[in-house]
């Protein structure tokens, strides 16, 4: 199944959650939040939201800025 | 019997910050002169910012956390780069569930060459998040009449520009500055256009509760010395502001008396 993460068309199984896909990003454990499609999914969701198909999922982590 | 002393903080929405210096990570190269200029403000609060992980990139992201968690300062993450009401708004609910705080600094741009804020868009985004729960703390124009309208729509404070992000050209309009501290009952934090630490104290001279600093200190060219500098324009400037200066006067006022000096004709 191919979704877009950050722009980048990536092939994931179907069914993988936010959770599973996060840890496949190997994503930082603190200051990260992601969005599916413009909507912003609650970390208490991550591990029972499953990606759709197309989904376009945005991972956003913290930087440095003022 | 001696009073309880007095503290100093800054208070924003009901919560007490020791330090009136808010810092900006924003500009620093390395992370360990970030942690040195967390030390030497004796900042309480800094702001971050989100921005989209690099796939297959590498751990830097986790560190920035780790410097802010080892510093037990507050984070205030900001809107930075959001042209519209809509991406401010999205962006601040990112940073909700990033960073586990309803606090955020609102960005709304306008401009790319000046950085300067989109008054329009700015104030939708807020009303927005006022309603969505946020604590909000916009920067913005240096335009009182704005300044009363963010109030009047629920912002924690305003943060008024001195002159444009980054540019390092002071206050240009003290006036004004002191036409939205006259009015408001809101903290209000000068944002943005500190050069130096004469700017500060002038920030904080002019009734301002506090300063958001973050090129002046992580661009200097020695920023933990540069960092102890606008600490120390900070408290000048309150002190000298709580001190009440003197009238200007357009001619000279002897403070030697005039009587009793000797004849030496």
């Amino acid at each position: 199944m191919v979704i877009s993460v950050n722009g980048d068309r990536t092939e994931i199984a179907s069914g993988t959650t936010v959770a599973e896909l996060l840890n496949l990003l190997e994503a930082p454990d603190r200051g990260v939040a992601v969005a599916i499609d413009g909507e912003v999914v609650p970390r208490g969701e991550w591990i029972r939201t499953e990606i759709g198909e197309d989904a376009k999922v945005e991972v956003v982590v913290a930087v440095q800025g003022g | 019997m001696s009073a309880t002393p007095r503290t100093d903080g800054l208070v924003i929405a009901g919560r007490e910050l020791s330090s009136r210096l808010i810092l900006g990570t924003g500009g620093f190269t390395r992370l360990e002169t970030l942690g040195k200029a967390i030390e030497v403000t004796g900042t309480a609060m800094v702001t971050v910012a989100l921005r989209r992980l690099a796939v297959g990139g590498d751990a830097v992201h986790g560190s920035l956390m780790a410097v802010l968690d080892a510093h037990h300062v507050g984070v205030l993450p900001n809107t930075a780069g959001c042209y519209t009401a809509r991406d401010a708004i999205r962006t601040a609910q990112l940073a909700r569930e990033a960073f586990r705080t309803d606090w955020v600094k609102l960005e709304v741009i306008g401009d790319e060459r000046t950085l300067l804020p989109d008054a329009l868009e700015l104030l939708a985004a807020a009303e927005a998040l006022v309603a969505d729960g946020f604590t909000v703390l916009p920067y913005t124009t240096d335009d009182p009449v704005l300044a009363r309208r963010l109030e009047d729509v629920g912002c924690a404070a305003v943060m008024p520009l001195g002159s444009p992000i980054g540019s390092g050209m002071g206050i240009r309009n003290p006036y004004n500055l002191s036409l939205i501290r006259d009015q408001t009952k809101l903290p209000v934090i000068l944002d943005a256009g500190i050069g130096t630490a004469s700017d500060a104290a002038l920030a904080m001279e002019l009734g301002c509760d506090g300063i958001l600093v973050a090129s002046a200190i992580s661009r200097a060219h020695d920023p933990v010395a540069m960092a102890r500098a606008i600490r120390a324009g900070v408290e000048a400037g309150r002190l000298a502001h709580g001190a009440g200066r003197i009238a200007r006067r357009r001619y000279a006022e002897a403070s030697t008396p005039d009587e009793g000096r000797a004849d030496l004709a």
